[in-house]
Order: C-alpha cells, then structure tokens, then sequence
C-alpha cells in the first residue's frame, strides 16, 4: 500500500550514496524544513477554509462560496490581501519587541512537529522525552504572547495579553496532567512507545474511565491554550478588537493568525497520538481479520483523519458555546479542571498498577 | 459547596453543553435549513415581504388615476425633506378653485425608508415598492415624479 515511509527511505538511501554523509544530512535537514514551512502553509489554507465553512453550516448559513469552485481560492485570496497591506507599526512601540513577537510563536509552533509522528517511521526526532519536550515547548507560545501585548503600546492589547498570559498558564496544567494520564499507561515518555503501545487498541477505549475523563479534560485544556472556542477573551473579536494582536497588520497579523490555526492542528496531533492511536489503525483486541482489513489503509490517513476529527470537534466547540468571562474561565480550571484531573491521575495509576486496563 | 452539589454540577453543566452540540450539529449536517438566498442568481424567484420598504411610490388605478390631494402631510413628515410637493390652483366644473396636486418631488438619494410619509399620509395615496436596487450612473435619475404624466386624482377621496 502507499507509504510515506517508502519515500523517505528512499531519499535517504539516494542522498546517502551520492553525496558524503555531511553533506547529505545538510541535505535531509534542508529538505525537512521546506517541508515544515509547507506543511504550514498548506494546513493555514485549509484551516482557515474548513473554519469559515463549518462555521458557515452551523449558522444554517453557506461560507464562501464565489471565489473559485465552491469558494475554495477564498484563503488564496485572504492570503495575498494580508501580504500586500501595511504593515504599520505603532508610534512608541518597542520595535525590537513588536517584530519579534510573530516570529517568537512560529517557531514555537515549528519547534513542536519535531517529535509528532505523521505516519508509520515518519517522525523527525523520536527522542526518548517526546512528551516532555512537547509539553515543554508548548509552554513557550506565552512568551510571544506577552511580547506582542506589552510591544504594542496599547493598553487594551497589554490586557488582553495578561488576561490570555493568566489563562494559558493555568490551563497547562490540567493538559499537563491529563497527559500524564496517558503515560502512566503507556509507561513511557517516547512517542513511538506509546503509539506501539495501542496497536490493540487505543488507549481511549484500554484506558476506560480514566483515559475518557483525562480525554474531555485535554480537550477542554487545549481549547483554552491555544486561545479559541469559548475561551477566547484574550482577543475577544467584538470585545477588545482583536486583544493582543490588535496593533498588527499585514504580513505579521497573517503569521499570528497562521500560527493560531497551526496550532490548533498541533494540539490536536497530540490528543490523536495520545489518546487515539496516532497513525495507528483501528485494532479491536485480537480479531485478527477486522485488524487486517484495517491495516490497508494507509498510516498518514489514519493520523490526519484523528486529527481533522479533533479539529472538526474543537470548531464545533466555538460555534455552539458563548464565550467566558476571565472569572469564569479562571474559575472552571482552577475549581474544576484541576481537582478532577488530579483525582482522575491517582485513579489512572490505580487502574494501571492493579492492572484493571485492557 | 458540598460535594454532591459539586458533581451534579458538573453533570448538569456536560448535558447543557451535549445539547447545545446537538443543535448545532444538527444544523451542520441538514443543509435544507440553510436560509441564505444566493442574491444575484434567484431574481426571478425572489419573493420579499408585503412590508419591505424599498422606495416610495404613488399607488395609480386603471383609469391612471390616484388618491393624493397635496395636503403636503407627508412633506412635513418627513425627516430630512426628501418630498417636495407642489401644488396648483384648479378650477372645479362649479367654478370653485381648488388646491390639487401639480408634481410630487421625490429625492431617492436622500430617502432613509423610515416610512413616516406612508404613515401620515390620510387618503393613503403612497406605498412602499419592494425593489432594491435603485442603482443608476446618472445621479439625476434619482430624483423622480412620482405621479404619472396625465393623471389625476380620483373622485371621491376628498
């Protein structure tokens, strides 16, 4: 069957014999970011797209549907309006600041598919903390946040970036703790690990009771750190204008706005490798004949159908709920998220010690 | 607050947010709800409501023939004088003169269709049309006649 894995291999094995081993690692590491920054920009045109339309459905209404068939050059078109506006920087911002912040959460974002596995041995950088570092770097997208806010000279876009500050920093911790959930079954921080580890099954159904509280709670926690759904006050559209981003315009607004989509496509890898078997096919226990028909279709399509699933669940999230006051927000986690998950951790590791998952 | 009140809480919170998931799934997956006309495309079958207010103009009967006596109430209705009423003195089949209406001006670029004229008129002589595009390239255009060449005020209203 059609396998990612057979073409890398064989670039690897042509590079490797027609170049000497530095050269040819130059090569990879190049060939790697042209398509980190492609699949980037691929998966803006597609989020972007596949928001406006979903939204669009659920508001018993159609989204664009003029420009190009079934209004799919829309974001081409959204694309090239952002690349040739102006790009105005307040008077008394902190240039330095002001032009770093895009940046600063671009590569946060970049930084994080080095451990996320696309398909079967289709991994960047399989260390032995995947998670670790995952959940590490994911931490750092505030920075950018809060450099955006305080760089603009604006006293709305500093609000709205403390208010977005306190709401990621709080909400990673119930992230963090649902995906310990999943490693003290799995028993293992490395993601190939724990993607092996559900070949019988993924481990939202082994895991029963644990792994499906820890799931609702990722779901929720994630939806809060990237900013979206009904957690969204940091840039409130009809609220604060646009909060922390509100001074931005043009190229720099585009890369915020590609990174917020890029990231919800990131979290949602996690949630799938995590709890849904990443590229890992739908295995029911031993039933070896259903086990093989599955096993046709390819890897890559299994873990971008999870994920578009994830994707398709957290839009639903921001079309169906109104939005939450900080309180509220602040409230939900720290009363509510954070003792349940906590609970659910010792449940998880009694279920795992005693043996009780399947 | 107590412990049971905590978890009913959260339950009750789970099935408020399933159902209002459901109503917008439900949305997303029937397409026969969709409520959006596709504008340029439907003129022919476009059916707007008795009471949109497109722009004003004098109701005229076969006999071309209308009911408004230049009493000037819409004039002073009016918020910003988009109507100019004009008027002339006629001779009645007596030998009376008698004020009737020689041309009712009417600004279209300046009316609001807040329907104030169509309310104080008292022989109920104007409507509300229903188109909406009143688009022209000569700005002259807009401002139009409103009763027809010819046409004279029906016996009887007065």
């Amino acid at each position: 069957m059609f396998s990612l894995e057979g073409i890398t291999n064989s670039i690897h094995h042509w590079l490797y014999s027609t170049f000497g081993s530095t050269t040819a690692l130059i090569f990879e590491m190049v060939i790697v970011a042209l398509l980190a920054i492609t699949l980037f920009a691929l998966l803006g045109l597609i989020l972007v797209y596949m928001e406006r339309k979903v939204s669009a459905y659920m508001q018993i209404r159609m989204g664009p549907n003029r420009v190009g068939p079934a209004g799919l050059l829309q974001t081409a078109a959204d694309t090239l309006k952002l690349a040739v506006k102006e790009g105005l920087t307040p008077n008394g911002a902190d240039k330095l600041l002001f032009n770093l912040a895009p940046f600063m959460v671009i590569i946060v974002s970049m930084l994080i598919l080095a451990p996320m596995a696309f398909a079967k041995n289709f991994q960047i950088w399989d260390l032995n903390i995947g998670v670790l570092y995952i959940s590490a770097i994911s931490s750092l997208s505030v920075v950018g946040i809060l450099m955006a806010g305080w760089a603009s000279n604006n006293k709305y876009s500093l609000l709205g970036a403390m208010r977005s500050g306190a709401q990621i920093v709080s909400y990673e911790l119930s992230a963090g703790l649902s995906i310990l959930t999943i490693i003290v079954f799995s028993g293992s921080l490395q993601v190939s690990e724990i993607i092996e580890s559900q070949r019988n099954g993924w481990w939202l159904f082994k895991g029963h009771i644990p792994a499906l509280i820890s799931f609702v709670i990722f779901i929720i926690a994630v939806t809060a750190e990237t900013n979206r759904a009904p957690f969204d006050l940091a840039e409130a559209e009809s609220e604060l204008t646009a909060g922390f981003h509100t001074e931005y315009s043009g190229m720099r607004f585009a890369l915020f706005f590609l990174a917020e989509y890029v990231n919800i496509f990131i979290v949602c890898g996690i949630g799938a490798t995590l709890f849904l078997g990443g590229w890992m096919p739908f295995h029911i226990g031993h039933w070896e004949g259903f086990n093989h028909i599955m096993d046709y279709i390819p890897s890559s399509i299994w873990f971008m159908g999870k994920t578009f699933f994830l994707i398709f669940l957290i839009m639903w999230f921001r079309w169906t709920f109104p939005r939450l006051r900080i309180d509220q927000l602040l409230n939900l986690e720290w009363k509510y998220l954070l003792p349940i998950s906590m609970v659910n951790l010792l449940l998880a590791t009694l279920v795992a010690i005693l043996g009780w998952h399947f | 607050m107590g412990l049971k009140k905590y978890f009913s809480d959260v339950f009750q919170a789970t099935g408020s947010l399933l159902k209002g998931m459901r109503r917008t799934g439900y949305y997303f997956t029937h397409h026969k709800e969709i409520i959006t006309q596709q504008y340029p495309d439907n003129r022919d079958q476009l059916n707007l409501a008795e009471r949109f207010r497109g722009e004003v103009v004098m109701k005229h009967d076969e006999h071309n023939e209308h009911a408004c006596t230049g009493c000037t109430a819409c004039e002073l209705a009016c918020p910003n004088g988009t109507i100019k009423i004009i008027t002339k003195f006629e001779t009645t089949p007596e030998g009376k003169k008698k004020k009737a209406l020689d041309t009712f001006i009417y600004h279209l670029e300046l009316c609001t269709m807040c329907n104030l004229c169509i309310e104080a008129c008292p022989t109920d002589a104007i409507k509300m049309a229903q188109n909406f595009e009143h688009s022209v390239y000569d700005r002259s255009e807009l401002t139009k006649r409103l009763n027809k060449p010819g046409s004279k005020i029906r016996e009887g209203v007065e």
